[in-house]
């Protein structure tokens, strides 16, 4: 069972609420927010393993190109680009499909390993942990995605989502059960839970909302989800020793007052999805 | 030129920043290159000048009448985007090797719509953003379109940015003149802000730091402070926590224009100061 913790707009506390419930569920965290992963942080899990992420880019064989450019043709990532005396690569922007070497009459095209990220595994008290890094400077962060999220065991699996509706989250998705919409009653914060709502639905998972940094019981985001059907899953309270433990990379479920939240949380989660 | 508004980490205020920085810069033209997630729009009533479709990359479509389920097409596509002689268009990226496979002709490649593309005359300035499609790839392409349209006005540029690293805060930063960095002071916080640098230091760009809600933690704020003197990049800006910051975003005003707000204030300066920069580093 893979529950994906998504958002839309950044910011809203998806970190927040998949660490502590892992910590609470005794379940395995894994964090795909691949650019910027802060997971770590707070569960402080020992690393045992680090695996790099490869992706293939062509290399061309100088002596058996002829210059044909069927290759720079065929390419419509701009990867390969045709001068005037031979092909120039561009990796950052190769998709790996494999094609120029399809179409290389002259066998001129291998491919080769070019690391884009890394992969760490570890494991906190009891639990598995695991993230992924995007190298600095790589443009493509779905490689390391897919890579991490790959071989997930059959056991329950938190996964921490990238912020935003595009490529990152698709294929984040893809490997989803259900999900959970974190979200902040803000104008922002309705607007892009909005938009995840509309990308969740394309993958037909079970979903609900979970409100934090809440100051009013019915508030815009309550009210857009009654409206819409859609289960609030929870609510977090707008609170400053909230904001204090999670700038100092404190778990709070670690304060009574706030285990309460997740106790809830976790038990309407069996209830619903396990 | 162009002022680019980055985090790293989401949710640290860039958008509240933009848009206060836009509304300091008298006819400045505002971008909003957060394109999956844009809220730049919502501040303002302008009238709509333009729209366009924007297409970025091909999918590709399979002829159930030519194809001969022969699964050749399966079996070279690297991004498992063929399942039963159907294409499952949130996995194609539009390579086109399945039509080079195909010994029937039955798969050709079309362009694939990412957005419209809408610009508007404000009563200060223009706005440029993009309605993107749920789940579009091509994000990278679009702002790079979205930085293009912007450079027929005359103007400042201030381009909201996304989160992250990736392609669409690679796409954010190229041309930019000035990277304006909004962290906060959270271990969540430092650790991006530490790795949205090294990706700047990779372009012909100004870091500046700005550290929003820098009063949550001092001693973290320090720690930023320490980071950034140590690796010479200016911290132009402490922002306190300020309350009006939510009213700001629930009225959908600048927060600039509360007259009250010392998020406002500080913002009203960071923008003085950035024009200041950019004249010394002009000359």
């Amino acid at each position: 069972m893979n529950i994906v913790v998504l958002s839309g707009k950044g910011g809203t506390g998806k970190t927040l609420v998949s660490t502590n419930l892992v910590k609470y569920m005794k379940a395995n965290y894994i964090d795909a927010d691949v650019e910027e992963p802060n997971g770590f942080i707070f569960l402080k899990p020992a690393i045992k393993e680090k695996i790099d992420v490869k992706v293939k880019v062509p290399f061309i064989d100088k002596d058996k190109c002829k210059k044909c450019f069927k290759c720079t043709e065929f390419c419509r990532f701009n990867a390969l680009a045709k001068t005037s005396d031979k092909v120039l690569i561009f990796d950052k922007l190769c998709h790996s499909c494999g094609g120029c070497k399809i179409v290389c009459k002259f066998d001129a095209i291998e491919y080769v390993d070019k690391k884009v990220g890394i992969i760490e595994k570890g494991h906190s008290e009891g639990f598995k942990c695991s993230r992924g890094l995007l190298n600095i400077g790589e443009p493509m962060a779905v490689p390391v995605i897919k890579e991490l999220l790959s071989n997930l065991g059959g056991e329950l699996n938190i996964i921490d989502s990238s912020p935003g509706t595009s490529c990152n989250v698709v294929n984040i998705l893809e490997h989803a059960d259900a999900a959970i919409l974190v979200t902040e009653p803000t104008n922002f914060g309705l607007h892009d839970l909005d938009r995840a709502v509309k990308l969740v639905k394309k993958f037909n998972m079970p979903f609900a909302v979970v409100v934090n940094r809440v100051t009013e019981k019915y508030n815009i985001i309550t009210k857009y989800c009654s409206r819409n059907k859609i289960e609030v899953l929870g609510q977090i309270d707008y609170d400053k020793d909230i904001a204090i433990m999670y700038s100092r990379g404190e778990l709070i479920i670690n304060k009574e007052k706030y285990l309460n939240i997740f106790k809830a949380l976790s038990s309407k989660i069996k209830e619903k999805w396990l | 030129m162009n002022i680019s508004v980055l985090s790293g980490k989401g949710g640290t205020g860039k958008t509240t920043i933009a848009i206060g920085i836009a509304d300091t810069i008298k006819g400045s033209i505002k971008v909003d290159c957060d394109v999956d997630a844009a809220n730049m729009h919502m501040f303002y009533k302008g009238m709509q000048i333009s729209s366009e479709e924007f297409f970025s990359g091909e999918k590709a479509y399979i002829d159930t009448n030519k194809c001969i389920k022969c699964g050749r097409c399966k079996n070279s596509c690297k991004f498992d985007a063929i399942e039963n002689s159907k294409i499952d268009f949130l996995k194609c990226e539009g390579c086109g090797v399945c039509s080079l496979v195909c010994p029937s002709n039955a798969i050709v490649l079309s362009k694939n719509k990412v957005a419209n593309i809408l610009e508007y005359k404000l009563e200060d300035g223009y706005l440029i953003k993009a309605d993107m499609e749920i789940g579009a790839d091509g994000s990278g392409r679009l702002i790079t379109k979205l930085r293009d349209n912007a450079k027929k006005y005359e103007g400042v540029n201030i381009i909201d940015g996304s989160p992250g690293i990736g392609c669409s805060v690679i796409a954010s930063i190229t041309g930019a003149d000035i990277a304006l960095i909004v962290t906060e002071p959270t271990l969540s916080g430092i650790d991006d802000l530490k790795r949205i640098l090294e990706l700047t230091k990779t372009f012909n760009v100004l870091p500046l730091v700005c550290i929003n809600k820098y009063d949550i933690n001092l001693d973290m704020s320090q720690n930023i402070e320490e980071y950034c003197n140590e690796n010479k990049i200016q911290v132009i800006s402490k922002i306190p926590y300020d309350k009006f910051v939510l009213k700001s975003i629930n009225e959908l005003k600048p927060i600039t224009s509360y007259k009250d707000s010392e998020a406002g204030r500080k913002i009203i300066e960071i923008s003085e100061k950035i024009l200041n920069i950019y004249e010394k580093i002009k000359k």
